[in-house]
């Protein structure tokens, strides 16, 4: 089968390499249908994430129709549609039965690493480095999926796949983002980053019941988008100071909830954006957390700074003293994509939530290489790319 | 005796730890010890809750727990950091260093001070056992010493300098003896220690599942091989007796048997291998109901004395069979397979490479295979 592979830094190339098979009893093969290239996918395109190693398949937001099961898979038949989650959980342990998907203690096989940089390990996760699990990834014309009978969630009805591709990660990381901001009536959310996640957090923030929104971002595109689409005051960060502005707009109290959805590749305006990128070419710190930062200043005093945005080591100058001093949760995970997929599915089905305005190219599996080069470089305005294997 | 809580003391006070008192004559020969017959584990103690050696015992009855994986040393890990740091800078600037001592510029001499300054430094924070490399810098402060001594009576030396950097030096080595020392006495003889760590572990891992049913598992010694991926195969030869086969280092296998020495249904084995063995060994676990029905507590820990002796250990690490790592993995695989019914392997897997897996960060999983029992998942999209 053709799959997409990483070989380095910014080297991705679209390869011939051997089926899938089942290894375990609780696996499933699924013929993918669509896929698409996630922003996390950009920080392994662009190097941060270690522990890759060559040929490594990548992607780990996919669907498609079921074409062999596992013995110990009763849930699933060949033929079935289904979209699968990111995060890999056995649906057995402390963590899953919690719903804690993104936590499991038996999916990842490669946990002695992730424990020695964070302690304890997460769950594994499809093509997103051996820290990771190693397992293979979805941006390819087949996957293996394990424990197929918690994972994947059938698809019935005719809705197409864009409408419910997003399921497996960025729907639910959007949702999950603005759900632990536990929002009140007449709350404002403030959104750093408006990329596909940040547009879904703010998407699912008013469904929540915020009344105001507040997006930050530089690109115009991403801006407009927040604006048409969900009706959010948006500040162009190159343009103006952060932290004024939502001062102004609140009052000097600040935004009763921060969402980080920018991660470790954060931009700056000024010359703390270029100590910051010295500082990770050096490899002193592991990220460029500007968003968060700011994220952490600008929230108002007991409220919640939420981060699906992704870091992955260790970061420089956190104002952990504002976390103290302002009394603030700080709320952060892995999605737990098992838990979202049935409502958020019932919302999509009942047209309450539309998640296809983010796509902005549909390329064939073949040009994936090229779709991470224009979706990292923001070329062509690029939001989302959605990947078919069968085009 | 060392400051840490005993699980089972009994071994430790007969002086079964490799180089527990220091004693050299426990290592015979081609430096295997034998482990004594008569010091078969006191699994009454075992199963007593954590207590106190009485020469350790606070005199306010304080008991701190003490992790037998020993990580946190402040005074060794600041003495590796100022060996890499002096030796960095005698590498780099040695005729910058020569005038701040007050000596003649001897360049090469100055270069390979500092070589030698950061092998110390990479060994006591690399090595899980720091002491040999602690004593190295103890080595190296004498050696120090004499060459400033030396110094003294050279032309173009600059006395006052050199004195000063006699005192900064001596006061270094009164620091290297100390964690040198401490470092000593809690780990038996500098080069026994070296084989302790790896040979004896202690893994703990809490898993959602009955006392009962794991003790079961672990009991019928023939299910440990597909958990433990260094076992090839253990047999029954009655109800004590087992024979077990290993992988040993260089993929030849090794073979011994085995006897129960101590049980109790639904709470603890002990075993140990049978007087004369290649491999001499011996093992308990135990099987503790976990807090608020959070399922069982299971605490393992084997001895090992591996074949060829310290060097087969070193051996077995190169090749990726590191005795403390196995007993890890073998537990975090008893967890999966006892609570999935499956262990996750990705060996076998599509990749676009020649391997399916990484052999740099892949752990070992052992062959896929299923749990007869398979636990229902808990889990339905609802």
């Amino acid at each position: 089968m053709k799959a997409n592979c990483w070989y380095g830094t910014r080297k991705m190339s679209v390869e011939e390499v051997p089926d899938p098979k089942i290894l375990n009893s609780r696996d499933a093969i699924v013929k993918i249908t669509s896929t698409a290239i996630c922003g996390s996918d950009l920080h392994l395109y662009n190097g941060y994430i270690p522990t890759l190693e060559k040929g490594d398949i990548v992607g780990h937001e996919f669907m498609g129709e079921v074409v062999e099961t596992g013995k110990d898979v009763k849930n699933l038949k060949v033929g079935d549609r289904v979209v699968v989650p990111f995060p890999i959980s056995c649906g057995n342990c402390f963590f899953c039965k919690k719903e804690m998907f993104s936590l499991c203690e038996n999916s990842n096989p490669n946990a002695p690493i992730a424990e020695k940089m964070f302690g304890h390990s997460p769950c594994g996760i499809f093509g997103y480095s051996h820290m990771m699990g190693g397992f293979a990834g979805g941006q390819a014309e087949y996957a293996r999926v394990p424990f197929a009978d918690v994972g994947p969630f059938k698809i019935e009805g005719d809705l197409t796949d864009e409408q419910v591709l997003f399921l497996s990660d960025i729907l639910p990381t959007g949702y999950m983002a603005a759900e632990q901001c536990n929002i009140q009536p007449g709350d404002t959310v403030a959104v750093w980053g408006c990329g596909p996640v940040g547009q879904f957090t703010l998407q699912s923030a008013r469904l929540l019941g915020a009344e105001r929104l507040i997006a930050i971002d530089r690109f115009p595109e991403r801006l407009k988008m927040a604006q048409d689409k969900h009706g959010a005051i948006v500040i162009n960060y190159m343009e103006t100071d952060v932290y004024e502005a939502i001062q102004e707009l609140t009052g000097g109290r600040g935004a009763d909830a921060t969402i980080d959805a920018v991660g470790l590749e954060g931009h700056a305006a000024g010359p703390v954006g270029m100590i910051d990128k010295m500082k990770t070419a050096a490899m002193m710190e592991n990220g460029r957390p500007h968003a968060l930062r700011q994220a952490i200043m600008c929230c108002r005093k007991g409220g919640t700074v939420s981060v699906p945005g992704v870091y992955g080591g260790l970061l420089d100058k956190m104002p952990i003293g504002a976390v103290v001093n302002k009394a603030l949760t700080i709320k952060s995970g892995q999605t737990h994509v098992h838990r979202y997929m049935k409502p958020l599915f019932e919302k999509i089905q009942s047209g309450q939530l539309d998640a296809t305005y983010v796509i902005t190219h549909h390329l064939p599996l073949s040009e994936a290489p090229k779709g991470y080069e224009i979706f990292n470089n923001k070329q062509d305005d690029c939001i989302k790319i959605v990947l078919k294997p069968g085009m | 005796m060392t400051s840490e809580f005993r699980f089972c003391p009994t071994v430790d006070r007969e002086g079964l730890r490799i180089g527990g008192s220091g004693s050299g004559d426990r290592l015979k020969g081609n430096g295997r010890r034998p482990l004594e017959p008569g010091g078969a584990l006191d699994i009454a103690e075992i199963a007593s809750s954590p207590e106190q050696d009485e020469d350790t015992m606070n005199n306010n009855g304080l008991q701190t727990y003490k992790s037998r994986n020993r990580k946190n040393e402040p005074l060794a890990h600041g003495l590796g950091w100022f060996s890499i740091a002096l030796g960095a800078a005698e590498f780099l600037l040695p005729g910058g260093l020569a005038s701040v001592v007050g000596v003649k510029k001897r360049r090469t001499l100055f270069r390979l001070l500092g070589i030698r300054e950061l092998i110390s430094g990479v060994g006591i924070l690399t090595r899980k056992n720091s002491t040999p490399w602690l004593w190295s810098r103890v080595a190296g402060d004498a050696m120090d010493l004499a060459l400033l001594g030396t110094a003294l009576a050279m032309p173009g030396t600059k006395n006052g300098r050199v004195a000063a950097a006699a005192a900064a030096v001596a006061g270094v080595t009164v620091l290297d003896v100390m964690a040198s020392k401490e470092h000593t006495r809690r780990n038996g003889s500098a080069f026994e220690g070296a084989l302790e760590r790896d040979l004896k572990v202690r893994k703990s891992v809490i898993i959602d599942r009955s006392a009962q049913e794991l003790y079961d598992f672990w009991r019928n010694f023939e299910n440990l091989p597909r958990v433990m991926a260094h076992l090839q195969s253990v047999s029954r030869i009655d109800e004590r007796r087992s024979h077990w086969v290993a992988q040993g280092p260089m993929g030849v296998p090794v073979e011994w048997d085995a006897e129960v020495t101590e049980e109790v249904s639904g709470e603890r084995i002990a075993w140990q291998s049978v007087p004369g063995s290649k491999v001499e060994n011996r093992g308990w676990v135990r099987f503790e109901r976990a807090p608020g029905g959070r399922g069982t507590t299971v605490t393992v820990e084997m001895e090992y004395n591996p074949p060829g002796g310290g060097a087969g250990a070193v051996l077995a690490k190169m090749f990726r069979k590191d005795p403390t790592q196995s007993i890890h993995d073998s537990m975090r695989h008893f967890k999966q397979i006892m609570e999935t019914g499956n262990i996750v392997t990705t060996k076998g897997q599509s990749a676009g490479r020649k391997m399916s897996t990484s052999k740099k960060f892949d752990y070992p999983v052992p062959d896929a295979q299923q749990f007869e029992r398979l636990p229902n998942s808990e889990f339905a999209h609802s």
